[in-house]
């Protein structure tokens, strides 16, 4: 083993220790749902077939991309809070928030299109999932967008640094979390046939 | 006691017990009648004892929630009471309304008292616990917002912790959930929600916050551990009981008359919420392994650390156990719903409230705990009430396998009343359980008349000296 892996196994969670077990139980609801979803799939499988050819693709993709350059901004915010930047952490992290918007953007558009298309948590089986884990995940797209808000205001009022800048990367955690879970959910909900 | 004000939370809490003991005869006595159906008969037939065990229940807690406030509250603001006399009106208000209602329970047939209250012209009364005459619920909510105001103000005054505005906040939620008693429309479906998002809006979303404020202001005071530590774990807990309680409260509107979605969503999101009590244990066990000091209120710290195992078992393992669609097709409504009830209010809420009297009773009578006498008789009374509650909720579960099996999934169902003579048993073990219960609380109160402080200097030696 040389030197460097060593230092990184040593290496504590970044971010404050409480987000992670918070991050433990947000992602055991999620693999609750997705476990609920698999379990019914393998019930209707013909039903979900056909309706998950209802959505459309694109959409989710596009917010698939969208979540994941503001994951990458997010990350350039913690890298420069590490180098003492405080104004381009602010700026990173007021990207990400914009990408964020982005995204709830485009998924109120999709649900618009979806409710004229009929999709409704009565339709069928299928919808009923799309619309509750997708409705369930923007909500917390909105309070990753909350958090990261806080984060930054708090980056241009200078209170991280080199030394302390625990906060900015349990945010930027948080934010990761809810963007693994949407990569999930679009290869889950709106790929996988 | 840091400030004088508050002093007014030991009516409250003295009259929160005096309450407990009245629902726990009622309950005994509902109790037998499940033996021998004509017990007392005429005079306190079934429903009237049934009724009176449960709204005791909710009254004894509301008395121990609002006593915790008038405690917690300006202690956390660094303030004395916006109004303590207010607060002693509303406690004398709240008391002798609890009693006449009990009283009118007890002496005039409920139709007679639903027409002599007025309940002709607003209908109110006669759903499970929000049985109460139409001048009583208004006199609830009269209580609830003078309640609301003086520890607003204080808090307005004060300093704002996030425990005083968890506490505060989900007080006011406590309040306007509690509104909907004032919507009992003909539509049985829509009564059926009006009734149901009372009921379990508190249990399984608002009181649980007000569970997490008790407990962190507890384990901060008596753990000496940081307060941003512990108020990042009473966040954590918030948000999982928000994520998991507003859509799993949903777990029965589909047998109330909502579309099907509701047995999926119902299911998963009710089955999610042991989370937060996993989350609640985690966090008390990790304070006490984190404390800085060793506070001489040992029964306290064991009612606050039992509270949520106890709240896991009958809140978290009872209900997830009857949650599920599938399962809760067979176990609705049977004696599982009354394992889960008692063990879930008994294990989370009465718990709490005796966590938060144990902590401040001695404070409030002028010592920083009770003498090591008075503390074994109290946590002699917590192991006998919290092992008999187990006892009453494996009884009850017992009697609802033989309800499931005997009726609910049989191929040829037994009828109702002879279910029940084969239930006998059980309902004789629960009934042991309960005298056990009741000698637990007496043993419980014993403390309270147990003279002296704890002495430092006593302990210090028969420490030395082992």
């Amino acid at each position: 083993m040389n030197a460097e892996a060593s230092v990184i196994r040593t290496q504590p969670l970044p971010g404050d220790f409480a987000i992670w077990i918070f991050i433990f139980a947000e992602l055991t609801v999620f693999g609750v749902l997705f476990a609920a979803y698999a379990f019914a799939r393998s019930a209707h499988a013909d039903l979900f077939n056909a309706a998950q050819l209802g959505l459309n693709r694109v959409y989710g993709l596009a917010n698939t991309l969208i979540l994941v350059t503001s994951s990458y901004f997010v990350v350039r915010a913690t890298q420069s809070i590490k180098a003492g930047r405080s104004t381009a952490c602010g700026h990173w992290l007021v990207g990400a928030l914009g990408l964020g918007g982005c995204f709830l953007a485009v998924k109120l558009a999709e649900f618009h299109q979806d409710l004229a298309q009929g999709i409704s948590l009565s339709a069928n089986l299928f919808d009923m999932f799309y619309l509750s884990l997708t409705f369930f995940h923007f909500m917390h797209v909105v309070m990753g967008m909350a958090i990261l808000a806080v984060v930054a205001h708090k980056a241009y009022a200078g209170r991280y640094s080199v030394a302390d800048h625990t906060g900015v990367e349990t945010g930027a955690s948080y934010w990761h979390m809810v963007d693994l879970v949407w990569i999930i959910l679009f290869a889950l909900v709106y790929v996988i046939h | 006691m840091k400030y004088q004000s508050q002093a007014v939370a030991k009516p409250y809490f003295i009259a929160a017990l005096a309450l407990f003991v009245g629902q726990i005869v009622f309950g005994l006595i509902a109790g037998l009648q499940y033996l021998y159906g004509t017990f007392l008969f005429p005079e306190l037939p079934f429903d009237v004892a049934h009724m009176s065990h449960t709204n005791l229940l909710i009254v004894w807690l509301l008395m121990a929630f609002m006593g915790a406030a008038y405690f917690i509250v300006p202690e956390e603001a660094q303030t004395e009471l916006y109004s303590p006399k207010l607060a002693l009106v509303t406690f004398w208000v709240f008391l002798t309304a609890g009693a006449l209602t009990i009283a009118a329970y007890l002496f005039v047939p409920y139709a007679h008292l639903a027409a002599i209250t007025g309940n002709a012209a607003l209908p109110t009364m006669g759903r499970g616990y929000l049985e109460q005459p139409l001048p009583i619920k208004i006199g609830i909510v009269l209580v609830a917002l003078s309640l609301l105001f003086n520890v607003t103000m204080t808090l307005i005054k004060g300093r704002k912790t996030s425990i005083n505005l968890i506490l505060v906040g989900s007080l006011w939620g406590l309040a306007l959930l509690f509104l909907p008693a004032f919507y009992f429309p003909q539509d049985t479906v829509k009564a059926s929600f009006g009734w149901w998002w009372i009921v379990h809006g508190w249990v399984e979303g608002d009181w649980e916050l007000i569970l997490g404020a008790l407990l962190g202001f507890i384990l901060i005071k008596m753990t000496g551990v940081d307060r941003e530590i512990v108020e990042k774990w009473i966040y954590i807990i918030v948000a999982m009981t928000l994520v998991s309680g507003l859509v799993g409260i949903g777990h029965h509107y589909y047998y109330t008359g909502a579309p099907s979605y509701w047995i999926w969503l119902g299911s998963i999101f009710s089955a999610l919420e042991p989370l937060p009590f996993m989350l609640l244990i985690a966090f008390s066990f990790k304070m006490l392994l984190a404390r800085r000091r060793e506070h001489p209120n040992k029964a306290a710290m064991l009612w606050a650390l039992g509270t949520p195992i106890m709240a896991f078992l009958g809140a978290g393992l009872w209900g997830f156990m009857i949650t599920l669609a599938p399962a809760q097709y067979y176990m609705h409504g049977t004696n599982f719903t009354a394992a889960h009830g008692h063990l879930a209010f008994f294990g989370a809420y009465a718990m709490v409230s005796l966590a938060i009297i144990s902590y401040a009773m001695p404070l409030l009578r002028g010592r920083i705990a009770n003498s090591d006498a008075a503390q074994r008789w109290e946590m002699a009374g917590f192991w006998i009430m919290v092992l008999s509650m187990l006892g009453i909720a494996l009884a009850l579960t017992g009697a609802g396998i033989v309800t499931v099996v005997l009726q609910r999934a049989a191929a040829d169902p037994m009828p109702f009343m002879q279910v029940q003579d084969k239930e006998r048993v059980f309902f004789w073990l629960r009934e042991l359980a309960g005298v056990g219960f009741f000698v637990g609380l007496l043993v419980y109160l014993r403390s309270f008349f147990i003279s002296g402080e704890y002495e430092y200097a006593g302990e210090m030696k028969r420490a030395l000296a082992a």
